[in-house]
């Protein structure tokens, strides 16, 4: 596997780890959220706009632009924390988070918030949606890619096993689809709730190349996303092993931190927990 | 010019407008055959893409090109495309309001050999109750061709409701055609007939009916259902007084609904709607007699219209 320089992980560790403070701020001003996916997909979600994606926040239409998708459109907090780390809008904007008047939605509305490429918060939707987006690349002759990044209960719904046929059959060769692999959902563990398991074989026989990493380890994600790219004769799914609530110890592996806030206390202690570097 | 099959016709003008405008794809579900999106396959293959038996992926995958730029004519029976398909309408093409016309295929009771699972009497109600997307149901093949070029040029999500078979024509080659913009068919002063689709031309029969009967009215072909033409409406309420409505669809939630809407608070007159009622139709020779014999023959027309003339008077 391919090093990167140690300087850029301990950047994008950095910024993850701010991330993550961001979001758990957000839903803890608002009472309202999903804790245990954003902290799951933190890291990811770094990578992602701190260093793989081809975006320019001044021109957010800019139709060249690498797609990104958040399929688990209810990790919205850990989205918009990106996204006005990277200047769509004022990270001021995220204090108001909720309220009838603020452009951030409860769940991502592309048409109300800058940087948002499509609407989400309906599960499944993610792989199908960025078909359409890359198979229209390959027809306009455009270079972008598309992310896209889902959870791992929501593969169990049937939509996305429609979306990965249809991606193996048309292959665009410029989709990537990864996985926030947590086994945690709302109601328990995934492995409880409705088993995925052998999850890289489903995604194997649905004729797609499987990369399976830490989804905490930095360097991995890079690699993979990097080799991801370089794979055009199937789509690439990468399924990244990560921990609900990765950060914050009580948080971790608990189905109630799904969709529930911290109180103050809770959060207090979450903050002291994530108190390392980020910026 | 013959009177081809609204499908025939519409897949035709399909293929001829892909040749004008690059931006257009098809999709469709295995159903190219049918819908004879087929005409823009054979011509453009690299613009059309067929995915399987998947209504839902279809409409996601619409949704994504049109996020790109492109005008993605997405084909589908009107059945599956209206119930298994509607969330990812409501979610992805509405709410996210993008740019894909959904071609709805085999409307009505158009599918006649299948029976009630490939039948569509509620689409109409399930697509007018979403914000954002335009309802569009032409009456005859000439509108079915006429209306694409006006569907792909226009912005935002279109549900574009198609017959299998041919209807009565009701319209002429070269006609100018507006959407949303209601067309009176036929003058007329002592009441109104307002349809859509293949119950504009069985609402002209039903004027000629009534005429002989001494009864003029007048009809309104109102393809566009939603944004309805509330004007035209209200004018006809206050020149005729009583209005018929007439759809190849139930009586809930349809063309018939959203003419009473128009009017209740405005304006109410005496209404009648002819329909489907509340029922399930079934299967049949072909789809006329299937509607003649479920509440939809030109007869059903001339009677409610006769009703209301009567009570019009009293």
């Amino acid at each position: 596997m391919k090093s990167f320089d140690d300087q850029l992980i301990s950047d994008l560790k950095a910024k993850a780890n701010y991330l993550r403070r961001q979001s758990l701020t957000m839903i803890y001003r608002r009472q309202a959220g999903h804790p245990g996916g954003c902290l799951s997909a933190a890291d990811i979600v770094a990578a992602m706009y701190f260093k793989v994606l081809r975006i320019d926040p001044k021109r957010p239409d800019w139709e060249d632009r690498d797609r990104f998708i958040l399929s688990k459109g209810h990790a919205s907090a850990l989205l918009y924390s990106a996204l006005a780390r990277r200047g769509y809008f004022a990270e001021s904007d995220l204090e108001h988070w909720g309220e009838l008047a603020c452009q951030l939605q409860g769940h991502p509305d592309r048409l109300k918030t800058p940087g948002v490429d499509m609407t989400s918060g309906i599960l499944g939707h993610g792989i199908a949606i960025g078909l359409g987006l890359s198979l229209a690349a390959r027809l306009q002759k455009r270079e972008y890619h598309t992310y896209v990044l889902m959870g791992d209960g929501e593969c169990q719904g049937g939509i996305v096993w429609e979306g990965a046929n249809a991606c193996a059959k048309f292959n665009p060769g410029n989709l990537t689809a990864i996985v926030d692999y947590n086994d945690v959902q709302l109601d328990g563990a995934v492995h409880d709730i409705m088993p995925m398991e052998p999850f890289a074989d489903k995604w194997r026989s649905f004729r797609w190349e499987v990369i399976s990493i830490d989804g905490h380890d930095m360097g991995q994600i890079l690699s993979a996303l990097e080799k991801a790219v370089s794979i055009t004769s199937r789509p690439v799914v990468i399924i990244a092993r990560t921990v609900k609530g990765k950060g914050v110890s009580f948080m971790e592996n608990k189905a109630q931190w799904h969709g529930i806030p911290p109180d103050k206390e809770q959060y207090t202690a979450a903050m002291a927990e994530l108190s390392g570097e980020g910026g | 010019m013959a009177n081809l099959a609204m499908r025939e016709a519409y897949g035709r003008a399909l293929a001829d407008y892909g040749a004008v405008n690059p931006k257009v794809v098809a999709l469709d579900v295995d159903t190219a055959s049918s819908t004879l999106s087929n005409f823009f396959e054979k011509r453009f293959p690299d613009r059309f893409f067929n995915f399987g038996i998947a209504e839902p992926c279809m409409i996601d995958a619409a949704v994504g090109m049109a996020l790109a730029g492109m005008v993605p004519f997405a084909n589908a029976f009107a059945a599956l495309v209206a119930l298994r398909a509607l969330e990812q309408v409501r979610t992805c093409v509405c709410y996210a309001r993008t740019n894909v016309k959904i071609a709805s295929s085999y409307a009505g009771v158009s599918d006649f050999k299948d029976g009630p699972t490939h039948h569509a009497i509620s689409d109409i109600a399930i697509m007018r109750s979403l914000p954002e997307i335009t309802v569009i149901v032409p009456a005859d093949g000439n509108e079915a061709a006429a209306f694409v070029p006006l569907i792909a040029e226009f912005d935002g999500p279109v549900y574009f409701r198609l017959n299998r078979s041919a209807a009565l024509p009701v319209s002429s080659p070269g006609e100018a055609l507006s959407i949303g913009k209601g067309i009176v068919r036929r003058q007329g002063n002592d009441l109104t007939i307002v349809a859509c689709g293949s119950m504009t031309g069985r609402s002209m029969q039903a004027a000629d009916a009534l005429a002989s009967k001494g009864v003029q009215a007048r009809v309104i072909e109102m393809h566009t259902v939603k944004p309805l033409d509330t004007e035209l409406i209200l004018k006809a309420a206050a020149d005729t007084g009583a209005i018929v409505t007439a759809e190849e669809h139930t009586v809930i939630g349809g063309l018939g609904s959203a003419v009473a809407e128009a009017l209740a608070a405005v304006r109410p007159v005496p209404l009648s709607m002819v329909g489907i009622h509340d029922t399930f139709a079934r299967t049949g020779p072909d789809p006329e007699s299937i509607m003649d014999a479920c509440g939809m023959g030109v007869s059903d027309i001339v009677d409610s219209a006769l009703s209301l003339s009567t009570l019009k008077k009293a």
